[in-house]
């Protein structure tokens, strides 16, 4: 039994005068504390497909259940993270964005200042929670979204391309440093990215989705040990296969 | 002593020697453009008399009182404005007419509704102030990041909390703005209105009744008393507002004191 449950998944949206089908019949199952990593070019439908399990959008067809219960709207049950930096409130400390999702929650101030300085701990940030957001680096900015997304205890992580715009060295710090999140967190977690070596670095399995319209178009299974060796011959063997499905 | 300063003292010499040698050149009788030194002489006069200080109270009054009313008033139907549609389509039409009539062509109407006085005074400031308010607390609330409406969503904000915990500090820049311009209309209004409706306090009655006596030094001592006064807001207000906060959260950069 999967913790997420995607089936027949189609999405359309009007431009002008057509119809434009941006995902078709898209069905695959997440399983509890698996990371899943969704791969495919621009304009495959995965950030689409990654807005409709947030519940920023509907599906035309097909439903998404979480835990056994069928998905609408927006819930605390979900974190996501996006890819632009900006997405932290520029108003608010490192700490105090992390105690966002908490102050919905209606934690008290106590408490929620706690939580939120052990997950900022989590990504190591702890002696940057009183600084504000443009006074952190892009990498940092993302880690605390990070911290900010898991405070409030979702079962789910949903993460949009988070580490596309940071430069080659500290993405390869921040693959690392999630891997000992989701380690620690054990959270379900879907993935979208158009990075194949990230993919598999990151994920227990990769979907690949093939664009006009966006269709699944393989399950890839990435049995290697952690923390994995980029460099070894079953590393790219499994880039190989992803790439080979992209073409 | 700081750059900013030194800037500030070098444009001051340089108007103040530009104006000495226009007053010395004998293209105007004296009487009409008063030295530097005549007009220091006027404004230390009404300084002794305790005049200045009751003339600028009045003005301030007025303007201040006029501020935060056109606040209370313009901030909020902005951000409904930005909000909801419904609300933008209904006022909208009504702010693009309203905004671009001068308020000092409301000084007769108003004088017969208001009579002559504070209360005239006051509600030009207030027609004055409340549509910058408006029109950039309005584009303020549009202009939010959508990141920022989508990441509160997705962590549980109902629209109430959405607007007061997002929206308002977000929009913040924008309003800070608003009331920059909406203090520098309100100038324009109050001092007018002075002019013509006020009672016999206030910065513009007073350079007003100067011109019964000829009095050019008391004119432009009272001018500049008024570019002081902004001066003053502006260092010690706005930017000091700013700083502490869109310029401490990153959102605009920062003017150093």
């Amino acid at each position: 039994m999967s913790h997420i449950e995607l089936s027949g998944i189609t999405y359309e949206y009007a431009t002008g005068e057509r119809a434009v089908v941006a995902l078709r019949d898209v069905s695959f199952g997440v399983g509890e504390s698996e990371f899943v990593c969704v791969v495919g070019r621009s304009g495959c439908g995965k950030t689409t497909l990654l807005n409709i399990v947030a519940g920023f959008l509907e599906p035309t067809k097909g439903e998404i259940r979480i835990a056994g219960r069928t998905v609408s709207g927006r819930g605390l049950d979900r974190g996501i993270v996006f890819q632009d930096f900006a997405q932290l409130f520029p108003w608010r400390t490192a700490q105090r964005n992390v105690e966002f999702g908490l102050e919905m929650k209606g934690m008290l101030r106590a408490e929620r200042a706690q939580t939120a300085q052990r997950f900022l701990e989590l990504v190591n940030l702890r002696s940057f929670a009183a600084a504000y957001p443009h006074e952190l680096s892009g990498g940092m900015q993302q880690r605390v979204a990070i911290a900010r997304a898991l405070a409030y205890n979702p079962s789910v992580l949903l993460m949009d391309e988070p580490f596309a715009a940071l430069d080659a060295l500290t993405r390869d710090e921040m693959q690392g440093m999630l891997v000992h999140v989701w380690r620690e967190t054990r959270k379900t977690v879907i993935y979208v990215t158009h990075n194949v070596a990230e993919a598999v670095y990151l994920a227990d399995r990769i979907v690949v989705l093939t664009p006009h319209p966006g269709t699944l178009r393989a399950e890839i299974r990435i049995p290697l040990p952690r923390p994995r060796d980029v460099l070894s011959v079953e590393f790219l063997e499994y880039q190989k296969q992803v790439v080979s499905y992209l073409r | 002593m700081n750059r900013s300063v030194v800037g500030a003292l070098a444009g001051a010499a340089l108007v103040a020697a530009i104006w000495e040698s226009f007053a010395r050149s004998g293209l105007f009788s004296p009487a009409l453009t008063p030295s530097v030194i005549d007009i220091a002489r006027a404004l230390a006069g009404m300084i002794a008399s305790g005049a200045l200080p009751l003339h600028v109270m009045a003005t301030l009054g007025r303007i201040l009182v006029g501020l935060v009313v056109a606040g209370l008033v313009g901030v909020p139907l902005g951000m409904l404005m930005g909000r909801s549609r419904r609300v933008e389509r209904f006022f909208l039409p009504l702010v693009s007419v309203l905004s671009p009539i001068p308020s000092l062509a409301w000084v007769p109407l108003f004088i017969l509704w208001f009579g002559l006085g504070n209360a005239a005074a006051i509600a030009l400031v207030i027609y004055a102030a409340v549509f910058p308010l408006v029109l950039n607390t309005w584009t303020g609330v549009r202009s939010v990041n959508r990141l920022w409406l989508r990441a509160a969503e997705a962590m549980g904000a109902d629209s109430h909390t959405l607007f007061v915990k997002v929206v308002l500090p977000a929009a913040l820049p924008f309003v800070i703005a608003g009331f920059r311009q909406a203090f520098a209309r309100g100038w324009i209004a109050v001092v007018g209105g002075e002019m013509i409706a006020a009672t016999t306090r206030g910065l513009g009655f007073v350079i007003f009744d100067a011109k019964e006596y000829l009095n050019a030094d008391v004119m432009m001592g009272s001018l500049l008393v008024i570019g002081l006064l902004g001066l003053g807001f502006e260092r010690l207000v706005f930017q000091v507002i700013e700083r502490q906060s869109v310029g401490r959260w990153g959102m605009v950069r920062t003017t150093r004191g």
